[in-house]
Order: C-alpha cells, then sequence, then structure tokens
C-alpha cells in the first residue's frame, strides 16, 4: 500500500451533504473484477453530460481542480453501499485525501485500506477551508495531524484512529499483520467452539 | 437510572467476539458467517492468489450469486459478459476454496440477505458479515451483522477476523401500536425521516419496544434491513420466543443436543436494564401512516396524504439545497399531493421486501384487481427460490400474473438495475426497495420508495396511493 505522510495540492469542493456511492460510482460500473482505471467514471452522472461531453461546471472538469488530490465534501460522505468501487474510483481519479464534518460508516473503514486518508473536521473549520481552497492550496500533514492553507496562518488539528494512521504512515498490509496473530486467533476458536459448537461444522 | 455494570445485547455480542484487543481503541474481532456474492468478491480472491493466502473457515462462508444475475431465461447463458464473468469467477473462487456455492438453478439461491435467514444459518448472538451493506438485515434474528468492503471481505476469507472499533450503542423504543396497514416498511421510513440518512452512523441500533415484539421476524428483517440507510452499520432486535420457532427445524439451524443448548445460549441474549445507551429515540407507532419518499435520500419521506415539501421551508441551508436538486431530479413540484404522482413502474422486491409475507400483503390488495394502463411494467422478483416456490403453492403467482404483473426469478433485480431490469432516464417507479438514490434503478431513474401493499396499490390506481382505501 501507498505510503501516506504529507500532501499539497488542490483541494476540490463538493459541499452537498449524502453524496452516496451510487453518485461516486455508478452501480453499472461494479461488474468489474479489477480494481483499477474506474477514474473515468467517477462521479459519471454530474461529471459528463447526456452526450458524454465533460460538463464545465462540475469541479472536477475545472482547472486547477482536475489535479486536486484533496477532496473537501459534505457530511454524510460515502453513504449508501459498501461498493469499495467508490475508493478505487476516487484514488483511481487522484484524490488521495477527502476532508469532511461525516463519513459514512462503511466508507470510512474502506478508504484507509486503499492508502486514502480520511480527515473529519467541524462544521465552521469545513466551511473555513471550502472558502479559501477555491484560491489556495491544502496542506496535510499526517504524522502531526494538520490541516494548512497555504500562505496562511491558518493550522487545524484533526483527530485520528492510531491503527488507521500507523497503517497509511507506514504503508502497512493489514492482513499480513493479523495474520501475525494466528495462534491468538486459534486459542479464541478453541474457546468459542466449547461454548457454541453448533457454529463450528468440520 | 445507569448502572455501570449493566450490558447492552450489543456488548454482550461484541465481548463474546474480541480476540483481542489491538490498541486503545480497536479489537481484533472474530467472524462467526460470511456470505458472499458476484459484486464484491472477486478483487478479494484475486488479492488472495497473488498473496499465496488461504480462506480460514470454508465451513463459515456461502457463496450465492444474486446481484447481477438475470430473472428470466435461467435456462439460458447470461446474456450480459461481464455479469457471466463474474458469476463464472464466484463459482470458480468459491470451488478453489471449497466454500459453499448455491447456484442459480439451485432451489436455494437468492437474494443473499433473504437465504441465509431462511436455512437458518443466521442465528442469535452471532457475528456476520458480507461484502453488502444491507448485510444490517440479519440483526432481526439477534444477530450482530454488518456489511463491509472488498478489502475486508479477503480479511475475513484469511483471517476470520476484522480489525475495528468498537461501534456505539443507539437504541430505538417504538411504542404504541402500527396501525392498520402500517407495515415495517412504512415504520422504517418513519425512523429514517426522524434520525435522518446519519442519524445513526457510528452505531449500532438496538430496536425495542411492544411495537417491536409484536413484529413477525420477517417484518423486523425489513426494519434491520434499512438501519443501513439511517446511516447504522447493524439493526438488531433481541432474540425471543419468535425468533426461536422462526429457527426450528431450518435446515442449518442447531441439531439435536445443540438446539437446546443453542436456545439456553441465545436466552442470555439481551439488554439489561440499566444499561447505558450513547443515543436514545422513542417513537410512537400511532402516528404513523403509509410512508413514501419524494426526494433522492431515504430521509426525505413523508405520509402518503402530504404534500411535496417546498425546499425554501427547511431550515438548515445544507437540505435546502438537496431539496432543491432532489426535486429537479425527481421532476416533481412543491405542493403536488403526493396523491397525484403518476408511475410508470413498480417493482416488488429486494432484500427489503421479497419475502413471502411481503408477496402475500401485495397479492391481497392486488387480487381481482387490474394494473393501470398507464404502468409500462410491474415486477414481482421472489427473494429466493423457495420464496417463489412457497409464492406458487399459496397460488400467489397467478394473482399476480392475472393482475398483469410479471413473475420472475430470484435476484437483486431492478433494486439496482444491473440486470437487464431497470427504470429508464426520467420514468418513475413505485419500488420496495431501500435506496431512491439518483441513478439507483437505472440512469435518470427516479423512485419512490414504499411497502409491497403500497406498491401494489400505485400499481392499481397507476399513481402513488393510499393502501387503507383499497384494503
Ligand atoms: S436487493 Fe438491492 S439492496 Fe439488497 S443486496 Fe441486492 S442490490 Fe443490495
Amino acid at each position: 500500500m501507498r505510503k501516506f505522510e504529507t500532501l499539497t495540492s488542490w483541494a476540490a469542493t463538493l459541499p452537498q451533504p449524502n453524496i452516496d456511492t451510487d453518485q461516486i460510482i455508478p452501480a453499472r460500473h461494479l461488474k468489474t473484477v479489477k480494481r483499477d482505471g474506474l477514474g473515468r467514471f467517477a462521479f459519471e452522472a454530474a461529471r459528463y453530460d447526456k452526450k458524454g461531453e465533460s460538463n464545465p461546471d462540475f469541479i472536477f472538469n475545472q482547472s486547477p481542480f482536475d489535479k486536486a488530490e484533496i477532496l473537501i465534501a459534505g457530511a454524510n460522505f460515502g453513504c449508501g453501499s459498501s461498493r469499495e468501487h467508490a475508493v478505487w474510483a476516487l484514488a483511481d481519479l487522484g484524490i488521495r485525501a477527502i476532508i469532511s464534518e461525516q463519513f459514512a460508516d462503511i466508507f470510512a473503514s474502506n478508504a484507509p485500506k486503499n492508502g486514502m486518508l480520511l480527515i473529519t473536521l467541524g462544521r465552521d473549520e469545513i466551511a473555513e477551508l471550502m472558502q479559501h481552497a477555491k484560491s489556495k492550496r491544502v496542506r496535510i500533514n499526517l504524522p502531526s495531524q494538520i490541516v494548512e492553507i497555504e500562505d496562511m496562518q491558518v493550522k487545524i488539528p484533526f483527530e485520528m484512529d492510531p491503527f488507521d494512521k500507523k497503517c497509511l504512515l507506514e504503508g502497512l498490509d493489514q492482513i499480513a499483520l493479523t495474520l501475525r496473530q494466528n495462534a491468538e486467533i486459534s486459542t479464541y476458536e478453541a474457546r468459542w467452539e466449547k461454548k457454541t459448537p453448533w457454529l463450528f461444522h468440520d | 437510572m445507569a448502572d455501570p455494570q449493566a450490558k447492552t445485547l450489543f456488548d454482550r455480542i461484541w465481548e463474546n467476539h474480541v480476540v483481542g484487543q489491538r490498541d486503545a481503541v480497536t479489537s481484533l474481532i472474530y467472524i462467526d458467517l460470511h456470505l458472499i456474492h458476484e459484486l464484491s468478491s472477486p478483487q478479494a480472491f484475486e488479492s488472495l492468489a497473488l498473496n499465496n493466502r488461504k480462506v480460514r473457515r470454508p465451513d463459515a462462508t456461502l457463496a450465492v450469486p444474486d446481484h447481477n444475475v438475470p430473472t428470466t431465461d435461467r435456462d439460458k447463458p447470461v446474456k450480459d459478459p461481464e455479469s457471466a464473468l463474474q458469476i463464472r469467477l464466484l463459482e470458480e473462487n468459491t470451488k478453489a476454496h471449497k466454500i459453499e456455492f448455491f447456484s442459480m438453478h439451485d432451489i436455494r439461491q437468492g437474494i443473499v440477505h433473504i437465504i441465509s435467514p431462511e436455512q437458518g444459518l443466521t442465528q442469535p448472538g452471532m457475528s456476520i458479515v458480507c461484502g453488502d451493506s444491507h448485510t444490517s438485515t440479519h440483526g432481526a434474528l439477534g444477530a450482530w451483522a454488518f456489511g463491509i468492503g472488498t478489502s475486508e471481505v479477503e480479511h475475513v476469507l484469511a483471517t476470520q477476523t476484522l480489525v475495528l472499533r468498537k461501534p456505539a450503542n443507539m437504541r430505538i423504543t417504538v411504542k404504541g401500536e402500527l396501525l392498520n396497514g402500517i407495515t415495517s416498511k412504512d415504520l422504517a421510513l418513519h425512523i429514517i425521516g426522524v434520525i435522518g440518512a446519519k442519524g445513526a452512523t457510528g452505531h449500532v441500533i438496538e430496536y425495542a419496544g411492544p411495537v417491536i415484539e409484536a413484529l413477525s421476524v420477517e417484518a423486523r428483517m425489513t426494519l434491520c434491513n434499512m438501519t443501513i440507510e439511517a446511516g447504522g452499520r447493524s439493526g438488531l432486535v433481541a432474540p425471543d420466543d419468535k425468533t426461536i420457532r422462526y429457527l426450528k427445524g431450518r435446515p442449518r439451524a442447531p441439531k439435536d443436543g445443540d438446539w437446546d443448548k443453542a436456545v439456553a445460549f441465545w436466552a442470555t441474549l439481551k439488554t439489561d436494564a440499566g444499561a447505558r445507551f450513547d443515543k436514545e429515540v422513542v417513537v410512537d407507532a400511532k402516528k404513523i401512516e403509509p410512508q413514501v419518499t419524494w426526494g433522492t435520500s431515504p430521509e426525505d419521506v413523508i405520509s402518503i396524504s402530504g404534500r411535496v415539501p417546498d425546499p425554501t421551508h427547511f431550515e438548515n441551508p445544507e437540505r435546502r439545497e438537496a431539496a432543491k436538486k432532489a426535486l429537479q431530479y425527481m421532476g416533481l413540484k412543491p405542493g403536488t399531493l403526493m396523491r397525484d404522482i403518476l408511475v410508470d413502474r413498480v417493482f416488488i422486491g429486494s432484500c427489503t421486501n421479497s419475502r413471502i409475507e411481503d408477496l402475500r400483503s401485495a397479492a391481497k390488495v392486488i387480487k381481482g384487481r387490474r394494473v393501470a394502463d398507464n404502468i409500462i411494467e410491474a415486477l414481482v422478483v421472489p427473494g429466493s427460490g423457495l420464496v417463489k416456490a412457497q409464492a406458487e403453492k399459496e397460488g400467489l403467482d397467478k394473482i399476480f400474473k392475472e393482475a398483469g404483473f410479471e413473475w420472475r426469478e430470484p435476484g437483486c433485480s431492478m433494486c439496482l438495475g444491473l440486470n437487464p431490469d431497470k427504470v429508464g432516464p426520467g420514468e418513475r417507479c413505485a419500488s420496495t426497495s431501500n435506496r431512491n438514490f439518483p441513478g439507483r434503478q437505472g440512469p435518470g431513474a427516479r423512485t419512490h420508495l414504499l411497502s409491497p401493499a403500497m406498491a401494489a396499490v400505485a400499481a392499481i390506481v397507476g399513481k402513488l396511493a393510499d393502501v387503507r382505501e383499497y384494503e
């Protein structure tokens, strides 16, 4: 997994709340058996018009935000289905960090497993960031857990799950980590099987 | 009074599944049952193979194709090459790892959240996951069940565990009683309207109170299913006599000596008096009328007697903007009576409402009536082959077909429009499914969520209508 330390980039803003995973990547693109190549379908309905032409009003079609690696979004971002394709599509579009007031639970657990940093901030902080993001770049420092606006004195600290932070900083593979606990899992299984033998059938 | 020793039902299930503490906030959690389907698993199996990893507990895993299977011509090959490939890969991957697979030609095939309870695999006190957000459905039997992404699917396949942070506890107590014609779908939509689409984010909801106790197990499934639409990854109901009666004799329910042991264990699964919940909501069921959505989030919901709201009346500026956009997408004007809204298609199906009780309640309304002329297509898609067979035994298929409905093979179908069952651009669908997001049932599709009986009435009238006038 790609490591995440610091990032300075233009930040695209999508202020509306409840941007669901069907909007991020429509279901018809889930019929893939691969993880890559989904970026061109990200936000498809908003990004292209009926003829398939770019919609100039959509932020990802505007320079310099077409190269944004940061997205600042309205509350409850990523609600709806569990599809990890939403994270894959955003990552393929170039997004490496998303800032929102609140993320939907499943999206929030999918993102860090793909090296994507999610930052939760308060409503006023988001409003301030959104306003400045139009003309200034945003800087994220994961080790010190700070979001900054370029050339300004604004420094916003953020909270972070320590396990997710470690995995992002070191680019760790979570499965490899858990496999190291094999013995512990076996001990648990033996204990649990004694209590609920009907859940084990081999 | 909060008692620090008192535990919630969810606290108990969580504690039972802690393999070990990872750090201050995360734990390694054991998973009892892993359900997989064709859409969210191919990348997990691919990565498993790349890393040369094995499936830890094939015996705790079941696979079924449901999301993109066609609902007609099951004897012919799947036409769409991408769907065919996903279905084939699911079969090959599960075979390679010795995981049980219900093929499209097996009568037990159906929507993953329908078939697991039906087989008796879903049981109280279990931890259950599936690469699908509506895994919350299984909570109806007192299981802690939640949807996961593909990376987590792979994690569970390889380790039978997940690294999790404990969600918070929320209780929704439903008082009073449901009035005539009101179903658990109306209750679910009403609750989402009250707490909002993110009202339960980060929480496990326990549904409690006299109304929940009075619901059938199937009706509880509808309620738990919709928990994710309020942001909650899982919803659950404490097991009771109904749960035990539901499970008894099902093919995968505990057998012989295990049955009594299991029943004794299930009896311990409840919330202590005085247990603390991080959030508590009380709902009065008597106030609930038949519900229908007007917008593009399940929280955009109103009684059938209501009118399309005026976005300028919302206090929250974000909500105002969202409502304006939603009405534009839905092609609706503020102030329009909900019952004046014409419908083009009707869909009775999905993991929310495709069980036998759902089909019975729709058939009861339809019996002896005809689908209105303006309806392009009215579909009934049973949740599983076994639901379909039961319905046919009861003659429900005839009632539907005589009224002008199509009677299809089981699968997700028009809930997400991955197979040929789609709602066309600008068309309006009265749907018993769970999401009215833009484009959910097809690009440009307009969805109104409602109960099976309400969908049946919409088919007959050709407009959204009040089921209480047609019973
Ligand atoms: S019926 Fe719809 S919501 Fe349920 S599992 Fe299938 S696609 Fe998902």
